[in-house]
């Protein structure tokens, strides 16, 4: 790695794990109702949503059945509505290049999709949606899915602290109104400016026609793109207004919105493990969790970094320089822009998939089988630091099976936070954990064999076989970024992706929500010799550990066959190309 | 649940109203007079006319003018996007073969020689309205030519129009090859 990129990663590191720190602090003040700055101008506000919502409705306290009903009947009707806006997009206003509405297939993935964080994309902004659908059908579920994550952590956060036996997690509502008016709303308001200001367009102009300077037009579609890119990455949601999605100039047009839309993504999943230190009352445990997701970002940033700009013999050999200098970037600039290079590239992406956000400033597609491969299997883990709120929540399944795990091995008595391991909780720990795999390999071996699944396919061979993989594991992931050769606008992708991001988001939430709740209804015990203690650098790698373990022998077959193979056949000798 | 359903409604459509309506026209608002050059996007004008975007890359042809990288979108912003063709792809390397072959026929001295990594390769978005200053100065020889004006003036030309990283650190320096193009023509016009 060379010292540039070394510096640009632990700056990055450096200044977003500084920032999570006093956010950390105040999330959770915001989630432990205490007060906060904002008190003053944003109280009023609050009430006046809760008496909107129904003075009644805001003041019942939750418990996890309460939390998880309110969370289905608020997406559905929310992703009810972007179907609505969605299908009948050509009859509603704000459509100044009158596209046509969106088949019945387009609009369930692209509801499912977004009213479930993940912002997978089966269709190019600018050559599908009008104005009104990149506002209410897009930008709306981009803030209320982040939403939805944070209060569902919450609750589980609260569920672990409870002193009542879970009957008073808290108030769905509140904490949705809580969540959008203190930590969303102020940031978006003034972070979209700097945006704009570096050239990320803000307008209801949705095209501009140019009459170049070598004669010929060009006919160039924007609408209001920074707005929508500020909550894109801080919301971890990663839907782009163009289809090129943050590698087009108009959404991320300098190195500093890189940088800026690069922190948005991290700093609150990040703060959310040091508030969830806070809230359960034990900083120890969230130190231990916050190193070992640090030290998994930190190996998947170099790995994919040095594997970008170490290039490829396929690039070598049709005589493009590999090293950086001389006034040029060097590595493999396939699918990448100048602007940011090599490094400023493999960081964004990475980032993007460790953070469950699916924004990407250059194509996944193209990366070096390895850069590829850091991609894929941070989505498989799910978990290194992770999207709005259900990354934590991941992390905890894992947890909870290496407690069972180490206890086994070790013959103490598996307690976490003082709550006893018992069947029923490693029974729903193993089944939000299992139906990741489950939803994404059983549809990738699919459409692997069938006609209509191979047909979309945009490279052969064991890129191939990435592609389709890459695709269910980022629906599954609720990531969204993806391996684009694949045309994933067919019926079959359509229909199988958008079940896959619903089954990925609510059955894992309802499996982590129950468990919060049947760890909530169960006495304290005492912390004795026998405790195995979690909140210990020992422990700290079992659990990391335990996620590698896991993972890997879940997907270790699928990344064989897809990128690793592909590695050992670019770096052979006998290939179309000729010897090197 | 009923009374939870009436909620859930309610709050559906405050949110809505908030987040999908307000919140981008108010932003629209704000930004249409703060900032009305980059929030109607960064259109460069010549005698009025609109001819292009700074932002956003297009077609150059002839050895007169300075070209900018390969587009798997033809330089259509209707359609952004990269080849997004794998990194073993046969493709992939073909069309990169052919962009090679077809500089080294119109420039011989290129033969044989690496060429910047940007040069040939095409960009994430099909838009990337730069290139890096390797290859805006590998092209500065035969632009001059075709157009008559010292190669040191057009070298100068584009070392004033290299945007260093930000910080010195960040991304990777640029040359935006329409303001260099425009330049080029305004410096030839003032001879």
């Amino acid at each position: 790695m060379t010292a540039s990129a070394f510096w640009q990663i632990a700056i990055v590191l450096l200044v977003a794990g500084g920032l999570s720190v006093p956010v950390g602090h105040y999330l959770a003040r915001v989630f432990m109702n205490e007060r906060t700055f904002l008190d003053p101008v944003l109280d009023p506000l609050d009430r006046l949503a809760y008496r909107i919502i129904g003075r009644e409705t805001v003041s019942v306290p939750m418990t996890w059945k309460g939390y998880a009903v309110n969370m289905l009947l608020t997406n559905v009707l929310m992703g009810l509505l972007i179907y609505l806006i969605l299908v009948w997009q050509g009859a509603l206003p704000l459509n100044p290049l009158h596209f046509p509405d969106l088949n019945p297939f387009l609009a369930f993935n692209t509801a499912a999709s977004f009213i479930t964080n993940t912002n997978w994309q089966n269709y190019g902004g600018e050559s599908t949606l009008s104005l009104l659908s990149q506002m209410a059908a897009i930008t709306f579920p981009m803030f209320t899915s982040a939403a939805t994550g944070f209060v569902v952590a919450i609750g589980f956060f609260r569920a672990l602290a409870s002193r009542n036996g879970g009957q008073d997690l808290g108030n769905f509502y509140r904490d949705f109104v809580r969540v959008l008016t203190r930590v969303f709303l102020l940031p978006c308001l003034l972070i979209t400016p700097i945006l704009v200001w570096q050239g990320s367009p803000e307008t209801l102009g949705a095209m501009a026609v140019a009459h170049l300077v070598q004669g010929g037009t060009q006919h160039i579609p924007m609408g209001p793109v920074a707005d929508l890119e500020v909550i894109k990455h801080l919301g971890t949601n990663g839907g782009g207004f163009f289809n090129a999605n943050s590698a087009h100039p108009f959404e991320n047009p300098t190195p500093l919105t890189n940088f800026i839309e690069t922190l948005l993504m991290m700093v609150t999943p990040m703060a959310l493990v040091i508030a969830f230190g806070r809230i359960v009352g034990n900083k120890k445990l969230a130190r231990v969790m916050y190193s070992v997701m640090a030290l998994m970002l930190v190996a998947a940033l170099v790995v994919a970094v040095s594997a970008e700009q170490g290039g490829t013999p396929l690039l070598a050999h049709a005589g493009l320089m590999q090293h950086a200098g001389h006034g040029q970037a060097g590595g493999n600039m396939v699918g990448k822009e100048v602007r940011f290079g090599v490094t400023q590239s493999a960081i964004f992406n990475t980032v993007s998939t460790a953070f469950t956000t699916g924004t990407v400033n250059s194509t996944p597609d193209s990366y070096t089988p390895i850069g590829g491969m850091v991609l894929l299997v941070q989505m498989m883990l799910n978990c290194v630091f992770g999207g709005k709120g259900v990354g934590a929540l991941n992390f905890l399944m894992y947890g909870i099976l290496a407690v069972f795990i180490a206890g086994l091995m070790v013959g103490r008595t598996p307690e976490f936070l003082g709550k006893k391991i018992e069947k029923r909780e490693i029974v729903l720990a193993s089944l939000a954990l299992l139906i990741h795999p489950l939803i994404i390999l059983v549809p990738t071996a699919w459409s692997l064999i069938a006609p209509y699944g191979v047909s979309s396919l945009g490279n052969s061979g064991s890129h191939g076989l990435s592609e389709i993989l890459y695709a269910f594991t980022s629906a599954a992931a609720n990531n969204g970024s993806a391996f684009a050769g694949l045309n994933g606008n067919t019926p079959w992708y359509n229909v199988s992706l958008g079940l896959v991001i619903l089954f990925g988001r609510y059955v894992s939430i309802i499996f982590m929500l129950a468990l919060g709740g049947s760890l909530a209804a169960k006495p304290a015990v005492q912390e004795t010799v026998g405790t195995l203690r979690t909140d210990t650098a020992l422990f700290g790698g079992f659990w990391l550990a335990t996620i590698i373990v896991v993972g890997a022998l879940t997907f270790f077959p699928g990344l064989v066959l897809g990128p690793i193979a592909e590695f050992f056949a670019l770096h052979a000798h006998h290939m179309p190309w000729g010897p090197r | 649940m009923r009374q939870y359903l009436g909620s859930a409604v309610r709050f559906t459509i405050v949110t809505w109203l908030l987040f999908g309506l307000g919140y981008p026209l108010l932003e629209v608002g704000i930004n249409q007079v703060l900032f009305p050059g980059p929030a109607n996007g960064s259109l460069v004008r010549l005698h009025g006319q609109v001819v292009g975007s700074r932002l956003i890359e297009q077609r150059f042809t002839g050895a007169a003018w300075f070209h900018g990288r390969p587009s798997a979108v033809h330089d259509d912003p209707r359609s952004s996007g990269g080849s997004n063709l794998g990194p073993l792809s046969s493709k992939l390397f073909r069309h990169l073969m052919e962009r090679r072959q077809r500089l080294e026929r119109r420039h011989p001295s290129l033969v044989g020689k690496r060429l910047p990594a940007d040069m040939i390769t095409s960009s994430g978005s099909g838009l990337d309205p730069d290139i890096s200053p390797a290859t805006a100065y590998l092209q500065a020889p035969w632009v001059a030519r075709a157009r008559g004006i010292p190669v040191a003036i057009v070298r100068r030309l584009v070392t004033s129009h290299i945007r260093g990283p930000w910080l010195g650190l960040f991304g990777n320096a640029r040359v935006n090859v329409l303001m260099l193009n425009l330049a080029l023509q305004n410096a030839e016009h003032g001879r």
